[in-house]
C-alpha cells in the first residue's frame, strides 16, 4: 500500500507511526524502571552486606547462606509449599464443582453466582480479621458449639502451631474459590453445545461427558487459573498479617512475611533482599513454562 | 500565555518542594499519636513555641515505630531528614555510624547532662563521646501487675521469686482464674522471657549474656534454667492468647479474669483509664527475682544533621528544653514512666512511679540497672530480632530448655 504514498510522508501518516509509541512510551518507562529496574536493584543489595540503609560492600553469596541457615525461613517455605499446594487443588476442586452444578440451568444462578463470588470484592485483610474471629477458640466455632452442650468440642487451628497454616488455607480458599468458579463457568459456556449433544447421543453419561469431553477442553482455563493462584499464593502476605500475624511463635509465617520482617524491622536488609529473589525464582520457576507453552502454541497456529 | 502559565506552575512546585527555611522550625518524626503519648508531645510542641520555635509534626502512627522507621531511612536516603527522629537504643549508633547525626554536645556541656544523667543512659545517648540523641523518659520493663482481690479470693500471695510463682499461679489457676495475663505477640512472649532471664540469671548474668552477648554465658547451664521457667510458664495462660493486644491483657487484670500481668509501665495508663488506684485495686511489684535490678527503655530523640543555620539553632533549643525538668515532669506524669533526669521534685508522681525511682537510683549504683533487649535497647535489632524468635517459638511449642538454649546460642551467633 505504502509504496504508492508520495516520497514525503504527511503529517498524519508520521503521527499514525509515533503517536502508538508516544502514547506507549511513559507506561514502557515506568514498567521499565519500577518492574525491571528494581528487580535488579534488589538483586544487586542482596548481594552486598546492607544492614539498616543499602550499603554497596560487595560479598558474595553471604546472605543467601544466612537465609538458608535461618530456621525460620525454613519454616516460612515449608509453610509456602503446603498452603501453595492444598490453596490451589482446593480452590480448583471447589470452583470446578460449584461451576459444573451452577451450570446446569438452575433458576436463580444470578444470584447464587454473584454470593458465591462475593468475597473477591472483599480484601484479605477483612477476611483475615474476619476468620481470626471465627476461628479464635474463645470467641467463634468453638465457643458456639460448646454453647450448644457439646462441652468437650476443640477446635483451636489458629492457636496451634501445628495447624495454624492450615487456617491460613481456609480463609484463602473461601476468599478464591469463587473466582475459580467464575473461570471455570466463563469456560464451560464457551464449550461447543453440538460436542455435547453428541457424546450423549454416543449414550455417555452425564459424568463422562464431563470426564472425557468437556474438562479436556476446558484445559486452557485451568492453567489460568492455576498460573493466578499460584501467584497469590506466593505474594501473601496481608492474609497472614491479618489471621495469625505468622502465629503463634513463627509458625504460619510465609516467605512474604519474612521479607518484610527481616528488611524493613530487623535492619537486615541483604537477608530480605536475598529472601525476595528467592521468591521471585519461584514465580519464575511457574511463569516460565507457561509463557514458554503459550508462546509455543501461538506460533503453531 | 501557556508558556508563562507553564513557568509559573514549575516555579510553585519547587517552591513547595524545597524545604521551608524559616527562621526557627523543628520538624519531628514520632510515633506518640495516642491517649497520653499524643498529649505528651504537644506539651513539648507548646514549650518550644513559648521560645518562638515552630514545630512541624511529622507523626507516623504505629505503636512499635516500625512504619516510622520506613519513613525516616528513605528521608535520610533522599538527603531531606528531619529535624529530629525518635530513635533508641543501639539504633542511634547505628544512625551515627551512617554519619547522618548531629552533635549537640554543647548544649550538653551547658546544661551538665553528665551529671543529670546515668551514665548507662548517657552512654547511649553518645556517638563517637558526643550527645547526639536527648532522652525523655525512662521505662521499667520488669514490672509485675497484680489484681490483689483475685489473689485473696485464691488464697494466694504475690511471688517474690520464679519458685514460689509456680506454686502461687498454681492456686490462683486451681481456683478458676487466669494465673498470668499474656498476650502471644512476639515482643510480648520476649518481655516476658526478659523477666525470667533477670530474675533467674540475674543482672550479672543478664548484662554477659544478653547485653555482651558473651558465648560462654548464653551457652552455660544457667540459660537452660531460664528456658526451664520461661517454659513451665506455658501452663499458666489462656489457650485465647494468641494475638492478643497488650492492653487486653492488662484489662483482664483490671476485670479480675486474671490475676497477674509482666509488663513494663506503661501498662499503669490502662489502670489509670480504668479509674484503678496504684495500692489498693492493682499492686505493682518487681517481676519475680528482680527487686534489685530494673530493665530500661528509654525512649529518645535523635538529632540529624542539618544544612540551615536556622535549623540548628531550633534543634539545640529543642534538645535543651527536652532535658528540662519542667519537659520531664509533665511528659512523664502523661505517659507513665519516670524521668530520665535524676534529682527531680517528685510529689506528683504516684507510688509505682516512686518504686520505680527508687529502683532506678539504686540500682544504677550496684549494676543491676540493665538495657532491655525486648525493647531494642541493648543489642543491634538483628540480634534481638534472633532473639525475638527463639523465645516466641519456644514459648508456644513444646521444645525442650536444652534445645531451647541451643536455638538461642546458634541464633544469636548468626544475626551477630
Amino acid at each position: 500500500m505504502r509504496k504508492y504514498a508520495s516520497q514525503q510522508p504527511s503529517l498524519a501518516d508520521r503521527l499514525e507511526v509515533w503517536l502508538p509509541k508516544l502514547i506507549l512510551a511513559p507506561t514502557t518507562l515506568a514498567m521499565i524502571v519500577c518492574m525491571y529496574g528494581f528487580i535488579l536493584w534488589t538483586g544487586a543489595l542482596s548481594l552486598t552486606k546492607s544492614r539498616m540503609l543499602p550499603q554497596w560492600e560487595f560479598v558474595g553469596l553471604v546472605q543467601y547462606d544466612k537465609l538458608f541457615a535461618n530456621p525460620r525461613w525454613d519454616v516460612a517455605l515449608s509453610n509456602l509449599v503446603v498452603f501453595g499446594v492444598l490453596f490451589i487443588l482446593i480452590s480448583l476442586l471447589i470452583g470446578l464443582l460449584l461451576a459444573i452444578f451452577l451450570d446446569q440451568k438452575i433458576r436463580v444462578e444470578g444470584a447464587i453466582r454473584t454470593i458465591y463470588l462475593y468475597p473477591m470484592a472483599v480484601s484479605f485483610v477483612v477476611t483475615g480479621t474476619a476468620w481470626k474471629w471465627i476461628l479464635n477458640p474463645g470467641l467463634g466455632i468453638e465457643k458456639l458449639v460448646r454453647d450448644l452442650g457439646f462441652t468437650d468440642f476443640e477446635f483451636r487451628w489458629l492457636v496451634d502451631q501445628e495447624m495454624a497454616i492450615y487456617t491460613i488455607v481456609i480463609a484463602a480458599v473461601w476468599q478464591s474459590s469463587g473466582f475459580v468458579m467464575a473461570m471455570f463457568l466463563a469456560g464451560l459456556r464457551g464449550v461447543d453445545e453440538n460436542l455435547i449433544k453428541a457424546a450423549q447421543i454416543d449414550g455417555a453419561k452425564p459424568w463422562q461427558t464431563y470426564w472425557h469431553v468437556i474438562l479436556p477442553i476446558l484445559r486452557p482455563v485451568f492453567f489460568g487459573a492455576v498460573v493466578i493462584l499460584s501467584h497469590i499464593a506466593i505474594k501473601s502476605f496481608d492474609l497472614v498479617q491479618a489471621l495469625t500475624g505468622g502465629g503463634p511463635g513463627y509458625a504460619s509465617d510465609l516467605p512474604a512475611n519474612f521479607m518484610y520482617t527481616f528488611a524493613f524491622n530487623r535492619a537486615q536488609m541483604g537477608i530480605g533482599a536475598a529472601s525476595a529473589m528467592i521468591m521471585l525464582f519461584g514465580v519464575l520457576a511457574i511463569l516460565v513454562p507457561y509463557l514458554y507453552s503459550e508462546l509455543r502454541g501461538s506460533q503453531r497456529d | 500565555m501557556l508558556k508563562r502559565s507553564i513557568a509559573a506552575c514549575v516555579a510553585a512546585a519547587s517552591f513547595a518542594l524545597t524545604p521551608a527555611t524559616q527562621a526557627a522550625e523543628v520538624e519531628v518524626l514520632h510515633w506518640w499519636t495516642s491517649g497520653g503519648e499524643a498529649k505528651s508531645v504537644a506539651y513539648l510542641k507548646k514549650r518550644l513555641e513559648g521560645q518562638g520555635v515552630a514545630w512541624k509534626d511529622f507523626a507516623v502512627a504505629g505503636g512499635g515505630g516500625e512504619n516510622a522507621m520506613t519513613v525516616l531511612k528513605s528521608r535520610a536516603v533522599s538527603g531531606n531528614p528531619p529535624t529530629a527522629a525518635q530513635i533508641k537504643g543501639p539504633s542511634i549508633q547505628e544512625w551515627g555510624e551512617l554519619g547522618f547525626l548531629a552533635s549537640v554536645d554543647d548544649v550538653a556541656k551547658a546544661n551538665k547532662w553528665d551529671a543529670l544523667l546515668p551514665t548507662v543512659v548517657s552512654d547511649v545517648m553518645k556517638h563517637d563521646g558526643k550527645y547526639v540523641a536527648a532522652p525523655v523518659n525512662v521505662h521499667r520493663v520488669n514490672w509485675l501487675w497484680a489484681n490483689p482481690e483475685v489473689f485473696r479470693k485464691a488464697g494466694a500471695t504475690i511471688p517474690t521469686t520464679w519458685a514460689d510463682f509456680m506454686v502461687q499461679a498454681k492456686k490462683v489457676k486451681d481456683a478458676g482464674y487466669i494465673a498470668l495475663a499474656h498476650g502471644g505477640q512476639a515482643w510480648q512472649d520476649a518481655t516476658v522471657f526478659e523477666a525470667v532471664v533477670l530474675g533467674v540469671g540475674g543482672p550479672e548474668y543478664y548484662q554477659k549474656a544478653f547485653v555482651e552477648l558473651d558465648m560462654d554465658a548464653l551457652n552455660s547451664k544457667t540459660t537452660e534454667d531460664v528456658f526451664r521457667v520461661f517454659g513451665e510458664l506455658r501452663q499458666f495462660i489462656d489457650t485465647n492468647s494468641p494475638g492478643r493486644d497488650w492492653n487486653v491483657a492488662t484489662s483482664m487484670v483490671i476485670n479480675g479474669e486474671a490475676a497477674m500481668q509482666i509488663m513494663g509501665d506503661w501498662a499503669k495508663g490502662e489502670f489509670a483509664v480504668a479509674g484503678k488506684r496504684a495500692g489498693t485495686d492493682y499492686v505493682c511489684v518487681a517481676s519475680p527475682g528482680t527487686s534489685n535490678a530494673f530493665t530500661f527503655n528509654v525512649d529518645s530523640f535523635a538529632f540529624f544533621k542539618q544544612s540551615d543555620t536556622g535549623a540548628q539553632k531550633a534543634q539545640k533549643a529543642m534538645a535543651q528544653e527536652i532535658l528540662g525538668s519542667d519537659f520531664q515532669k509533665v511528659f512523664n506524669l502523661n505517659k507513665g514512666s519516670i524521668p530520665a533526669r535524676l534529682g527531680m521534685a517528685r510529689d506528683e508522681f504516684d507510688t509505682c512511679a516512686h518504686d520505680s525511682m527508687n529502683a532506678f537510683v539504686a540500682s544504677s549504683q550496684t549494676g543491676g540497672l540493665v538495657p532491655s533487649f525486648a525493647h531494642g535497647m541493648a543489642v543491634s535489632e538483628a540480634v534481638s530480632g534472633a532473639i525475638y524468635d527463639v523465645a516466641t517459638n519456644y514459648f508456644n511449642s513444646s521444645t525442650s530448655a536444652a534445645d531451647g538454649k541451643a536455638q538461642l546460642v546458634a541464633a544469636v551467633q548468626a544475626a551477630m
